[in-house]
């Protein structure tokens, strides 16, 4: 038994109802009245050390009962360790002692928690809705909730929403009202909504202000503008259908939101997949990585009026998206990867691609480093603003590059090292002062890292076999559907195309390279679906309705290191082909939580470069 | 003989044409060279018959694109003013122009044209002044929008170009120290001839420093990154936000004449206005000694040709400077202008007098 666990056993022995350690996952369930006791222990003793609370979510049981459990992640830098505490919590008034005081990310969960499922936090703050909107009727992620509910804000009778805009006499009046003294004088402060459709809030969010004079005095930053009811989804469709929502989660690095859902329902199942397939996965993930962080650094100098680095970033990351398009035929939605495996084995000499594109993105890193690491402009820009501490990024449960910014070198990929990370090489780049500067310089060290984990990982990749295509008249399918495109059709149907190993799927002889053998989660190889009844049979029970994949009863939870940090899908199964529930641990979410704090005192100037830093991307953010 | 009203509206419609042409112009030039610096095309779409000359006719169709928008005035906002202000903005950026001069003398039978629209001898002095009431364009129009994110553009216009109108007239004290006018034809007179027989006597050799100073205050008054605070596109969305159709073409307009304006400037003052080396009154000398006579047409229009020239080349270096540098916020535009260029420009001054004292 853990260490925690024995610890928490001894003190609070009343209040500790289970304890397990589930698929490598410790966790208790505690009694709900001393949850905030129990979690204030696990933070503050001076052994155990839980200092980040990764996870704040919730789970609807529907006609169980208790019907709600809530589920804290922990984690500690010290021990590395982790571990869950979950409350139960009984209709009518599900509520729970918030712990909102003991971490400031608590907050947004809570609000969350409370938006989706309606269980309230006795002693918190401010419970508004957080990704709804205020007019809002019910809780959509309870059980009762039904899918097909829908609650539009405007309608062909009208509008059901009183407050969407309040006339010129309205807001003038509540202006007025806003007056204080300050040194005998009354000062009036003005008030601004930077967004939701603002050309720096880039995805949609909006940021009411208080300024006086430029100064920023208050914030309250509004999400859910591009809220898409993802765990909602999840939670109606088979294991593989998720796929395609997970592109739309963070859409700059959609195949990391892949992996990570993939290794969740694997971590389920039990299974692990095939070397190439795990060194498959290392290649494009840092692919998209690369991308990623060129998005975010070329953005935020382009709202600081650098143009010229934006678009120079912009053909590196053209340079990623072509290899991403070669190997899963789409740039941004790529469903790329599947339970089990990936879709496809990678294109014949694809890696002398990749060694050549990393070349560009080698020569377009040095360039932007010459046009802003030093440029005094720059600098002066970024230095120092936007600066958080490290004590309150680790409150706001900030992972990634925004909190190696700040000093603490945690990185999922060395701490908890999963598709054979743990045998790369690689330098997790760290800062000191946690401001804008910092987080610029990490992730532009985190690109060159990336490439050096590409090249390492295709040395290590074990040889499999690569299709080629075979030779003779035929013109490549895409140049066939570009003819097409364009109406030049005459004599097409005569000519025989060659199509893409990547868009084929997956044949006989590759099979065994990126899929696991396990014919609970793979699709049989075409050739067999075709020809064999066993083949055929294999493939109708996992298309069909009903049938598909089907973890056992159980949850797990399982983390990769996202562009943005710590990406986590908590997966609650009932041993049915649908996800009882899954949670998606957005790593953005964080800092956008952690916005206000850092813009406070800020000019109004420095919010565009601070919220370029911080890159928040809307899909994975509201989910 | 002086001249008559024909000759001063021709050398109006003159000017004119050069400094709205060469706005418009700059458009393109923007687009275009950005594109080059950025490794991308750049526009090339718009064409007539089917010509494109590589994108030219695009500022055609922004102007044809402008006139015929819609120029929608918010509910709220001070009508008179909101459709006064950018009127105002166009028309003190345009009027500079008068007292630049473009060339020397030119010679018809008996009349003698001064190649300036307005011989004024106190050119400077006007053009300070204008450059002064430029600012109300922009606060007009920023307040008359009843737009917060407009306001806050105007209060930054307004700190920005009146602090930086200071240390524009304290920048060229140098010059007008050395040449003892502030004639700028005159000026430009002053700056023919060569030092030590080879090198041209211009001003930027007897003012580098205010030169330096000169062109960073100057870029600060086109309010143009990096210092293009009050437009602040990514952050206030700029003073016009309301604007739309000419209104907006009008403050687009500005910017790209006030750069033209700004080269102008510094051409006259540091590069010797319309001199062309070794070139005097009657034709060329050159140090060695050739001489190749020209007639009083043909020097009239190498001046020309020399002052075209040595503006477009100050429209490419600001081209260049606006697409490298990212944008400072506006405290530091204050602090850079307050503390760092107007000390300087006043050492500069001291300097000057320094020099002129020892070489008498």
């Amino acid at each position: 038994m853990p260490n925690a666990l024995k610890l928490l056993q001894n003190k609070f022995s009343d209040c500790i109802r289970e304890t397990n350690c589930h698929l490598g996952d410790t966790s208790a369930v505690v009694n709900k009245k001393a949850v905030h006791d129990i979690l204030e222990f696990l933070r503050d003793d001076a052994d155990l050390n839980f200092d980040l609370l990764v996870d704040l979510t919730c789970v609807d049981y529907g006609e169980g009962e208790p019907r709600f459990e809530i589920v804290y992640l922990l984690h500690s830098f010290k021990t590395k360790a982790r571990i869950f505490i979950k409350a139960q919590v009984s209709e009518p008034d599900p509520q729970v002692q918030t712990v909102s005081d003991l971490w400031h990310i608590a907050d947004w969960y809570e609000r969350e928690v409370w938006d989706l499922f309606g269980v309230s936090f006795k002693g918190h703050p401010d419970l508004r809705r957080l990704l709804m909107y205020e007019e809002f009727q019910g809780h959509p992620l309870r059980k009762d909730y039904s899918i097909d509910k829908r609650q539009p804000l405007v309608t062909a009778e009208g509008t059901n929403n009183s407050q969407i805009t309040p006339t010129l006499e309205q807001s003038q009046q509540a202006m007025e009202e806003y007056v204080s003294e300050e040194n005998g004088l009354s000062v009036r402060h003005m008030f601004l909504n930077m967004g939701p459709s603002h050309p720096a809030m880039h995805g949609v969010v909006k940021i009411v202000l208080e300024l006086d004079g430029e100064k920023v005095v208050g914030s309250d930053v509004g999400i859910g503008y591009l809220h898409r009811a993802f765990e909602k989804h999840a939670e109606n469709i088979s294991y593989t259908g998720v796929f395609p929502y997970t592109d739309r989660l963070n859409y700059v690095s959609p195949i990391i939101n892949n992996v990570g859902y993939a290794l969740a329902v694997e971590k389920l199942l039990g299974i692990e997949v095939t070397e190439r397939c795990k060194y498959i996965r290392v290649i494009m993930s840092e692919i998209s990585r690369i991308a990623d962080h060129l998005t975010c650094i070329g953005a935020m100098a382009m709202e600081l009026g650098a143009m010229t680095p934006f678009l120079y970033f912009m053909q590196a990351r053209e340079a990623m998206y072509q290899l991403i398009e070669e190997v899963t035929g789409a740039r941004i939605t790529v469903s790329y990867v599947r339970v089990g495996g990936v879709k496809a084995d990678l294109p014949a000499g694809f890696e002398s691609r990749v060694h050549d594109q990393l070349k560009k993105v080698r020569a377009e890193l040095k360039q932007v480093h010459r046009l802003l690491s030093r440029n005094r402009i720059f600098v002066d820009r970024v230095q120092g603003i936007g600066a958080i501490s490290t004590a309150d990024a680790i409150s706001y449960s900030f992972t990634g590059p925004m909190l190696r910014a700040c000093g603490v070198d945690y990185d999922v990929r060395k701490t908890f090292p999963y598709s054979n990370y743990d045998r790369i090489d690689f330098d997790v780049p760290v800062g000191e002062n946690g401001d804008i500067l910092d987080r610029y310089l990490v992730r532009m060290e985190e690109i060159e890292q990336s490439c050096r984990i590409i090249e390492q990982a295709f040395e290590k990749i074990p040889v499999g076999n690569v299709m080629v295509d075979f030779t003779g008249k035929e013109i490549p399918a895409e140049k066939m559907a570009d003819l097409g495109k364009f109406g030049q059709t005459e004599g097409l149907l005569l000519q025989v195309a060659v199509t893409d190993p990547t868009l084929l799927g997956a044949g006989e002889s590759e099979h065994a390279e990126v899929r696991h053998a396990d014919k609970r989660v793979s699709l049989p190889a075409k050739e067999k679906t075709y020809a064999s009844i066993e083949g055929l049979i294999n493939h109708f029970m996992l298309i069909m309705d009903g049938h598909g994949i089907c973890p056992p009863k159980g949850e797990a939870y399982f983390p990769v290191e996202g562009a943005n940090g710590e990406l986590g899908f908590y997966i609650v199964s009932d041993g049915s082909d649908k996800a009882y529930r899954v949670r998606c641990r957005p790593p953005c979410f964080a800092f956008v939580a952690g916005f206000s704090k850092m813009i406070e005192g800020c000019q109004l100037a420095d919010i565009i470069p601070a919220f370029g830093s911080i890159n928040m991307i809307a899909g994975e953010l509201d989910r | 003989m002086a001249e008559g009203i024909g000759i001063i509206l021709l050398k109006f419609g003159f000017i004119l044409l050069f400094a709205l042409g060469l706005g418009g112009l700059l458009t393109w030039v923007e687009r275009k060279q950005s594109a080059i610096m950025q490794d991308r095309i750049g526009a090339n779409r718009a064409s007539i018959f089917g010509l494109r000359l590589i994108g030219l006719f695009h500022p055609l169709a922004d102007a044809i694109k402008m006139f015929t928008k819609e120029s929608f005035t918010p509910a709220s906002a001070e009508k008179f003013l909101f459709t006064l202000a950018p009127a105002i903005s166009v028309f003190f950026a345009l009027i500079g122009f008068a007292v630049i001069p473009f060339g020397d003398k030119l010679i018809f039978g008996d009349t003698v044209v001064n190649l300036q629209v307005a011989p004024l001898n106190v050119g400077l002095l006007y053009l300070f002044a204008v450059a002064g009431l430029a600012v109300y364009g922009v606060v007009l129009g920023a307040w008359a929008s009843r737009n917060n994110y407009a306001m806050l553009g105007g209060m930054r216009a307004a700190a920005q170009m009146i602090s930086y109108e200071v240390a524009l007239g304290v920048t060229i004290f140098g010059s007008i120290m050395i040449y003892q006018t502030v004639d700028l034809q005159q000026i430009v007179h002053l700056q023919g001839g060569t030092f030590w027989g080879w090198l041209p006597a211009w001003g930027i050799f007897m003012q580098p420093l205010g030169f330096i100073l000169f062109l960073t205050v100057g870029i600060a008054e086109t309010k143009r990154v990096p210092f293009d605070a009050p437009e602040g596109e990514s952050e206030i969305i700029g003073y016009f936000i309301e604007y739309s159709g000419m209104g907006f073409g009008m403050y687009f307009l500005t910017d790209f004449v006030e750069t033209v304006m700004i080269s102008a400037i510094t051409v006259t003052l540091f590069f010797g206005g319309w001199q062309v080396p070794y070139l005097l009154a009657d034709g060329f000398h050159f140090p060695w000694g050739e001489v190749w006579l020209l007639n009083n047409w043909t020097v009239a229009l190498f001046q020309i040709a020399s002052f075209s020239l040595k503006v477009m080349f100050f429209l490419w270096l600001q081209m260049a400077i606006r697409w490298t540098l990212p944008r400072f916020r506006y405290d530091q535009i204050l602090r850079l202008g307050w503390k760092y260029i107007l000390p300087i420009s006043l050492l500069n001054i001291v300097l000057t007098g320094i020099v002129i004292m020892v070489l008498k």
